[in-house]
Parts: C-alpha cells; structure tokens; sequence
C-alpha cells in the first residue's frame, strides 16, 4: 500500500505488542488540558466552601458561608449555604425595603394617599398582588365578579356603602346578605307581578296593570319595602340592593335576551331568595393590608 | 516529551522608530488616553441627576452623556450609532485601507503603550532579544518582572477607568479602595485588568492574526484602488534584486544604471513591524497598516540620501501605474448611508418629546355598566417626564362624544423630574352617545404651564358590548 516514502511521521506511544501493533500519541491540546485542571481546581475550592458531599445520613457543609436570616414571625436563624435559607434573606431583605413604604400608608389618611401620585401608585401596585391573593378567587381578577353570586367591584353600586370606611368595614368584618324566599307567603301571581314592577324600576319594558298590583304586593302584603325601602333603593346597613338603578347583581336582568328571560331571572329570586356571605379578613390580612386593599376596591369603581 | 502539533509563537521584538506617521500615531494615542482616562472626572452642571459629565447608570436606567440624558427607551440610539460606526469603518475602509487598525483600534494603541514600557525597561530591539535569550539572573528577574508590573498597572487602571464610567466616578474610587464596591464594579476591573494584560501585554498580534473578526472581514471592502502599505517592488528589486551599498552603488541614479534595487536590505522595515512581517512580500493579512515601516524606510533613505518613498501609501492601481479612482459607487454608497444615519440620528434626537405617555386598556373585564346605564371603560396610563424639572400634566380625551374622563382624585397630575408615574383612568359614556361597539378616540396630554415640548397623543379604543348598543 504505502511506500516507505509516505509514511506518515507520527509518535507513538513507544509501546509495541504483537511485535509491530504500535498506538499513535495523539496530545491534547495544551489549552483544552489546562481548561480541564483549572474546572478541578475550581471543583476542590468549591468543595471546601459550599455543601457537597453526602457522608452517611448527613452531607459536608461547606465553610465560612453562613447565612443568617430573620423570619416573618421574627425569629433569628443562622445556617450554612443552602438556596433555602438565600431566599428566605432576599425575603428579609424586600420585607425591610417594604417596611418604609408601609410605614407611610399607615400614617396617612384616604385622602391623603389619593391626592398623591406616588402613594395612590404604591397602593395601587401592592393592592394589585393582594387582590389576586386574596380576592380574586370570588370577585375575579378584574374585580367584576360573578353575577348571581359574586358582587361586581368595579361599578358604582354599593350593596354594603362606597366610603372608604364602610368598604374597610366589610373587608375587616365580613358581611352576610341575606334575601328571603317568598314562594310560600306570595302566590304564583302576586310574584310575577312584583317581577313586573321590579322591571319597571329600572325602566325595563312592564305590563302597566301588573305594576300597579306588584307595587301594592312591594309596599304592602309582600313586604320588600320593608328592606329595599318605600322608594325601593336599598339600605346599606342591611345590604338590601338599590332595585332602581341599571346594575343587577342577583338576577341577570341585563344579560338576558327576552322580556320573558329577564322577567324570569327577577321571579327566581323573589320565589329563592338569596343568601351570600363575605368573609371576615381580620384574622388573615393585616390593617395595613386591609388599608391597602379598601383604598383599591374603592378606586376601583366609583367609591362614594 | 512528544512533539507539539501547534507551531509555538516567535517573539516580536518591536525597534523603535521616528517619523511622520509615528508622530500621527502618538498624538493620536495621547489624545485618545486623555479622553478615556479623564472623562469619568469631569463634572457636569445640571439641574437634576448626576454631576457627571458622561455616566451611564445602569440603576436609574438612563445614560448621561453631557447636555443629553438618554432613556432606556431611547435605547435604539445605540443601533443608530452602531449603523454609523459600521459604515464609517466600511467607508474608511474602502477608502484607505485598515486605518482603523492601524492608528484608532485600542488593541494597537494598548500595544503600543505596552510595547513602550518594555522598551522603557528592557532597552531598545537588541537589548530585549539579549535579555530573553539570557539565564535568568537578578537583572533579568528584576527587569521583566518590573515590565509586567507596570503593565498590570497599566492594565488596572484601564479597567478601573472603564468601570468609574458606570458610577459617580469619585465615590466609586473611594468605594474601590475601601472595599465597598458592589461586586460588578470588582468583577467588570478585574477582568478589563486580565484582558488588558493578556491582550496587550502577552497575545499582541496574535488577536490582530487570530481573533480579530474584524481583520478578516475588511479584505472584502478592498479592491485595487484601496490605499494600502505598499513596497515599490520596481524600484526597490529592478532586474538584480537588493545590494548592500558598496562602492558604484551609493547613490539611487547609479543603482539604476546597474540594474540594482533601492532596496540596501538594511531590514529596519521588518524591525520595526508591531506583527513581525516583512512588507516587502506584498500585501498580507497580518499587515495593520500602521506605517510604522515607511517611517523606518524613509528614516533610511533619508539618510543614505536616496529618495523617500520605497515604501509608501499607495494602492495596487497605483503602483501598476494606473490610475486610483477613489469616487466609486461603493464607497459614495458606504457615505451616503452613514450620513443618512447621521442625520436620522440627530433629528431623532432632537425631535425627542418631553413626556412619554403610555395608555393600555384594562381587559379585565372590557367595559362596566353603572347605576346609571352608563358605559365605563377602564385605562392604565403610564407618563415618563423626561425633563430636568418638575412638570404639571393635563390628560384629556379627544373625540369620544359626551364621555367623561375620570382619574380619581387627580384633575392635573404633578411629576418630578426624571420621574415616571402609573394613574387609573376611568372613561364613562352613557349609551345613547355611542353608536358602535368599538370608538377609536385619543387620549392627549399637555403640560399646564406649558413649558415642555410637543404634546402628545395616543390612540385607544373604547368598548361598549353589543346588547347594551341595542338596549339604547
């Protein structure tokens, strides 16, 4: 095959079996050796300084590399490296950062957060993460709720008040609404009737007879106007709902397509009524964050 | 111990030398020292924001550069500079070959210093070539380790120069020294202080040879009319090649009667050479173009009293005899853009608004209907003050009929300088107003005392849901 002439001119290994099988030295590059002792340099020191080892049930811990940290409830730990105990300082660290901020929403009033752009914008950022915590999993993340279950946070209608202090009130304290049914002490048409006046309330499309009945059935034997008012508005201490104005809460008037569908979304209720319950936040969020968070509902949508 | 596979390096051990382009090369390097070593230091006046002259301050994200403050979101400057930077290196490129290289790169100009110190140190070419052949004694030991602590010096204050640009550079020193420095300002000095050792100290031309996409690359823009570094092979070889002067050779005229070249292979060209060619093979790709060898050849001619010029600026046309036609489609091109840039650049810059205002539609839910029937759309506005002042906003909306903006307690918004700040803003319409479900309108914001430039206006959309269209 090959000449004497064009035999390559490679080291071997020195090494000969068989008396001619000879294996070709073939270096590593200089650079790519010293890369690979400089990686097991790098390993040792690393050994030394962080946990790496496992020996028996416990591991090695690493040197000069203690963390120490405060939790949320205060209590002082000191450990060796671990990612854990990193978070829990970076925690510590954003706590205290927060602290300052919180201090001033504390020390001022409503109206003094609103009327600043750089307050009203802190609480609008933390009350955002609050919300989504907390709130969102009943009224939504957008704050709109449910209809029929869930109030809507964004319009302008308030079952419990809009003020700052009742909204803080019904945050802190929780609120039970609660709506008889009237299928036992109200007739089939005694019902649909007080349907057609509830619709006219609001300007919807009513049969001008049963109106007539249905107000007399509203203020007189059925009883409404003793919780919705003579003028079937509401009453905020109680959580009645304003029935005059364009925002449905319970029934979905304003979702249905049909005079017959809303008329009959108005009938459920009367004949069910409806009990819904908002829980008391004292015992899980702190005033600062209830602060927070009633100036973010209030915000939200046209707090009175 | 087997044979290597990689040819080892062969030392270059630069003569110094003096002249025309040595001199251009120096002032430039001076000037170039000057500016990257004191422009941390100098201070600037402005009303708010740092006292630096330029400080790029990643923390506050916006770059000061003197008079102009440059947002993160004016951020696409930077490609319009780096379009400039591009052309103007294609440009000089097509024109006069690596003049880059050779006089502005700062590979070259750290050599240079570098090389400086050795000489400064060692002595000139001979005495460095004696002193790394010799055994290591005191002397040696003193004088190379001396070289590569004043080129570690050299080479820290490079790179603690580079970071003070990121930092108000008189509280980043004191805080270098005493330890207090955030871990990046340590980081970014120490490893500017490696490669400037290893670069400029240890690798030199073998980053212009080996690393250097950019040497590569600009053989692509030469052609034959391209300036270049060039050995006038006719004069200097003629039909008999290099003599040494001897007698009947002495002077340029009587060389030419016998037929002898200009060239007395006196080899200053090739001792002077920063990459340890030999200019008289022709045109190479390790060549940078520093013409540090015409200064040497011209010292030599000079002095032999032949005519300068052997080795001189020239181009392949040139040297044929032809003409060099420099005003050629590619290189109007390569200015044409760049000066298009420029001028895109600078009337972006200067057409550049006070206020920077970002509406975004809350989604969640599209719209509300109130107490009143009325339709509420919901709006995040975002307003950056981009001036050195506080300034008072007014936000209105433009062609939404009979809607109402509110944005809580807020009628005007104030905003510090330099200061950004996020407002809620609620839109209302009652639903006989709106025909359509979705309403183009804008929102505009003005400043009160209508000190700031340009107004601005921003496109949105207001959304009413198809029932409550009907329900009108």
């Amino acid at each position: 095959m090959s000449s004497e002439k064009n035999k390559p001119t490679v080291q071997t290994t020195g090494h000969a079996w068989d008396g001619d099988l000879q294996e070709f030295n073939n270096p590593l590059p200089s650079w790519w050796l010293w890369t690979f002792y400089a990686t097991v340099i790098f390993a040792i020191i690393y050994w030394v300084l962080y946990p790496a080892w496992p020996v028996g049930d416990s591991f090695t811990k690493g040197m000069m590399n203690d963390i120490t940290y405060t939790t949320a409830d205060g209590k002082t730990k000191t450990t060796h490296w671990n990612t854990r105990s990193l978070f829990l300082k970076e925690m510590q660290v954003a706590r205290e950062d927060q602290a300052k901020y919180l201090k001033d929403i504390n020390a001022l009033t409503f109206e003094q957060i609103r009327s600043s752009e750089e307050k009203s914008a802190f609480a609008n950022s933390m009350a955002k993460v609050l919300f989504a915590d907390n709130c969102a999993a009943c009224h939504q993340a957008g704050g709109n709720g449910v209809v029929g279950r869930y109030p809507n946070l964004l319009d302008d209608a308030w079952l419990w008040g809009g003020s700052f202090n009742k909204i803080q009130e019904t945050i802190t304290n929780g609120r039970t609404g609660s709506m008889p049914g009237f299928k036992a002490s109200l007739s089939a048409k005694q019902i649909s009737d007080v349907a057609e006046y509830v619709l006219s309330l609001s300007g919807n499309e009513a049969n001008a007879a049963a109106v007539k009945n249905g107000k007399a059935v509203f203020s007189g034997q059925g009883g409404c106007a003793a919780c919705h008012g003579a003028d079937a508005t509401g009453q905020d201490f109680m959580g009645s709902a304003n029935l005059t104005d364009k925002v449905w809460t319970i029934a979905d008037v304003a979702g249905a397509d049909t005079a017959a569908a809303k008329k009959d979304a108005i009938m459920n209720v009367v004949k069910n009524g409806k009990t819904r319950e908002m829980p008391a936040w004292k015992n899980r969020l702190s005033t600062t964050e209830i602060k927070i968070l009633t100036y973010y509902v209030h915000e939200l949508g046209g707090g009175k | 111990m087997p044979e290597s596979l990689y040819q080892e390096r062969i030392e270059i051990f630069p003569r110094s030398v003096t002249g025309r382009y040595r001199s251009i090369k120096t002032g430039i390097l001076i000037f170039a020292y000057t500016v990257y070593f004191l422009l941390p230091w100098l201070r600037w006046e402005r009303e708010v924001g740092s006292t630096q002259a330029v400080l790029f301050d990643i923390e506050g994200r916006r770059f000061y550069i003197f008079d102009l403050v440059v947002y993160a979101q004016d951020i696409f400057w930077l490609a319009g500079l780096l379009v400039i930077a591009a052309f103007l290196l294609f440009f000089v490129t097509g024109l006069a070959g690596r003049v880059f290289c050779g006089y502005f790169c700062f590979q070259t100009l750290w050599t240079d210093v570098f090389i400086f110190i050795e000489r400064l140190v060692q002595g000139e070419r001979n005495a460095r070539m004696k002193l790394h052949k010799a055994a290591w004694s005191n002397n040696k030991i003193f004088k190379i380790g001396l070289t590569h602590f004043l080129w570690v010096l050299v080479a820290f204050f490079t790179g603690l120069s580079f970071t003070l640009y990121w930092g108000n550079a008189p509280d980043l020193m004191i805080q270098m020294l005493t330890g207090d420095a955030p871990f990046a300002a340590y980081a970014t000095t120490l490893f500017l202080t490696l490669t400037t050792y290893v670069m400029a100290g240890l690798a030199r031309e073998q980053v212009c040879t080996y690393m250097c996409p950019y040497a590569r690359f600009q053989a692509v823009m030469f052609d034959s009319d391209t300036l270049i570094v060039a050995y006038d092979e006719k004069r200097g070889e003629r039909e008999l090649g290099r003599k040494k002067p001897a007698k009947g050779l002495m002077t340029s005229a009587e060389r030419d009667n016998a037929s002898v070249g200009d060239c007395i292979d006196c080899g200053y060209c090739v001792q002077v050479c920063p990459t340890g060619i030999d200019i008289r093979n022709g045109m190479q790709y390790q060549c940078i173009s520093c013409a540090l060898c015409i200064d040497a050849c011209n010292t030599i001619m000079t002095s032999i009293k032949f005519p300068e010029g052997l080795i001189k600026y020239s181009s392949e046309h040139a040297l044929e005899g032809k003409k060099t036609r420099l005003f050629k489609a590619k290189n109007i091109g390569y200015a044409a853009v760049m000066l298009l840039t420029v001028a895109l650049l600078i009337w972006s810059i200067a057409t550049r608004s006070d206020i920077e205002m970002l509406v975004q539609q809350v989604r969640q839910p599209l719209s509300v209907t109130l107490s009143d029937g009325s339709i509420q759309n919901r709006y995040d506005i975002k307003i950056n003050n981009k001036t050195t002042k506080p300034v008072k906003y007014r936000i209105s909306i433009e062609g939404l009929d009979g809607a109402e903006l509110d944005m809580g307690h807020f009628t005007e918004i104030s905003l510090a300088a330099e200061h950004s700040v996020k407002v809620n803003a609620k839109v209302r319409v009652s639903p006989g107003n709106v025909s359509q479900s979705r309403t183009k309108f804008n929102f505009v914001i003005d400043s009160v005392d209508s000190k700031i430039k340009h107004k601005v206006s921003q496109q949105n959309i207001f959304y009413v849901p198809e029932k409550q269209l009907i329900q009108k």
